[in-house]
């Protein structure tokens, strides 16, 4: 089932179109990789998928639903989570800190009640509440093993580290599809082996996984599908081995031959 | 010499609930504001608009004044939004200037520069809070500054103090994991402007009269240092900063040197602590509050 996709998605800055019509849809239950040459308009495609940004054209539609430019903390709420390829964590805060602040809409909220009855609850019930939050968010921190480094400074973790706990906050969402931008970018081989280990434990969770990454080990032994950008414009779409073998694939990496 | 010091703890109460409400925009929100002196007047003049034409009682006043200052508060926060650091800075300075020039001018409703005398003094079931008997007056003020404190402390430990922390931190991963930035930007200016609305009423009630000439951009200047001098983010060194900075201020009265040290002497020393600060001591006194969870979630 279709999960995610988006219907001619066009991204124009200016006069530089960095995603060019890109219909591109995600399974679920799979992991979608997302790859391309650098400037290719991946994380551009990222980006207005997950409401930071806005389509010039184009549509997204994630569970049958138009998502279309809704703001970012809409989407969140909707169940799709993602992290940065610049790590974004909140530095000055704990690392348990910034895994709670994944559960903030989680709690305090009662459908059948109205917001100042909620508000008012909240406040009453602020230790049970906080309780609830911390035992979740240390919950994610031990399936990423991080549970001994609870109280660092996010800023002080090691870069791996760093980049596990941004997706252990993001997951903290409880989302149903998950965006990974280069999660593997700047990892050792023994770092890489432990992000893979991570993401297939993510997908036996029932969460879908995208993800942007130029680490090929880890986006053909993992992903499920993968999608080819170049230039803006979707180029390929397929399994890992139609990927490998895709004539154009290759030439839009190592160039033609004359 | 004892008066004095009491008229300096007078005046620390009042600016502590402000520097508590600056702390919520700035310590927590990141968002430099200057405006504090715009819903202080606005509270005052609240609280003597409605004491002296309409005969309300002070108590009845005070949470008129806080919901006019939340008015403004929102007011200010909505197209200030997309602004940051010194761009806010100067809007929110201009809206304070703006409510100086506007009570200076409405003749009308504010009496002009003549101000607005003979407000009520405080009444607690017929008790007479009067203010130059400064101890009555400042069990009222602290229990109020306490109050706010413990309000605003379990404000900052919870769900909504940790939003507001992400929204400082990082807005584009805050909008990522849900929070919805504009709203909390938002409230906290309502929340600092209210309680600077509150801080107007006792300066009403305490001077017993109000003029433009009291709600300076000056003020604002002193609300912002009290804030970084005790330490962004910690609502106890706001307390902290706020008697500091007044004991300062009021120095050369204190020490009874006001004919060798000009009143000026103080802008210098502001100056010049904020210098300091910046330099040695960038995270304040006290530096910002660390929350520490046990098993049980928040102390």
């Amino acid at each position: 089932m279709t999960l995610l996709e988006t219907e001619k998605l066009t991204r124009a800055y200016g006069g530089v179109v960095a995603v060019n019509k890109v219909s591109f849809a995600v399974e679920e239950g799979l992991i979608t990789g997302l790859i391309g040459p650098n400037g290719a308009g991946k994380t551009t495609l990222f980006n207005n998928i997950t409401g930071l940004d806005v389509p010039t054209r184009g549509r997204v539609l994630f569970e049958g639903k138009d998502i279309t430019a809704a703001p970012a903390h809409k989407i969140c709420r909707m169940g799709i989570a993602r992290t940065f390829q610049n790590i974004r964590l909140f530095k000055d805060l704990t690392v348990v800190e910034n895994v709670m602040i994944g559960r903030h809409f989680k709690t305090g909220k009662s459908e059948s009640r109205g917001r100042f009855f909620n508000a008012i609850n909240s406040y009453i019930r602020l230790r049970e509440e906080e309780e609830q939050i911390y035992g979740r968010a240390c919950e994610w921190l031990d399936f990423f093993d991080m549970g001994g480094m609870k109280d660092e400074l996010a800023k002080n973790l090691p870069y791996g580290k760093q980049r596990e706990l941004e997706i252990a906050r993001a997951l903290a969402t409880d989302p149903k599809l998950l965006f990974l931008d280069e999660p593997a970018a700047g990892m050792n081989p023994q770092e890489t082996d432990h992000l893979m280990a991570i993401i297939r434990k993510i997908r036996d969770l029932d969460i879908t996984v995208v993800l942007i990454e130029h680490d090929m080990k880890l986006v053909m032994s993992i992903c499920d599908t993968i999608t080819v950008l170049n230039y803006g414009q979707k180029l390929a779409e397929g399994t890992p081995l139609e990927i490998r073998r895709n004539q154009s694939v290759i030439e839009a990496y190592l160039g033609k031959e004359e | 010499m004892l008066n004095f010091f009491l008229l300096i703890l007078i005046y620390t109460g009042i600016y502590a609930l402000m520097a508590l409400g600056q702390n919520v925009i700035t310590g927590y929100g990141g968002m430099l504001s200057l405006t504090q002196a715009g819903f202080f007047a606005i509270g005052s003049y609240a609280t003597a608009i409605l004491a002296t034409r309409y005969g309300w009682s002070f108590w009845a006043t005070v949470p008129a004044a806080a919901l006019f200052s939340a008015l403004f508060g929102l007011l200010i926060g909505l197209p200030t939004l997309r602004l940051k650091g010194d761009y806010l800075a100067i809007a929110t300075l201009g809206f304070g200037e703006i409510v100086r020039n506007v009570l200076n001018n409405w003749d009308s409703l504010t009496n002009g520069p003549m101000g607005i005398q003979k407000i009520p003094m405080i009444t607690i079931f017929g008790f007479v809070v009067n203010p130059y008997k400064k101890y009555a007056f400042l069990v009222v003020l602290f229990i109020t500054v306490f109050i706010a404190y413990l309000l605003f402390q379990r404000l900052a430990r919870s769900r909504m103090g940790r939003a507001l922390t992400a929204v400082r931190e990082d807005e584009i991963a805050a909008q990522s994991m849900g929070i919805n930035i504009t709203k909390y930007k938002v409230y906290a200016f309502i929340l600092g402007a209210s309680v600077a609305g509150v801080a107007g009423s006792f300066q009403a009630a305490f001077t017993l009269s109000v003029s433009p000439g009291t709600y300076t951009f000056m003020v604002s200047v002193m609300v912002l240092c009290m804030v970084v001098l005790g330490g962004m983010g910690n609502f106890k060194a706001s307390i902290l900063g706020a008697f500091i900075i007044q004991l300062i201020s009021y120095l050369p009265q204190l020490t009874g040197l006001t004919a060798i040290i000009p009143p000026q002497f103080k802008q210098i020393l502001f100056g010049l602590i904020l210098v300091i600060m910046m330099i040695w001591r960038p995270q304040g006194l006290l530096g910002r509050e660390r929350i520490t969870y046990a098993k049980g979630g928040a102390r």
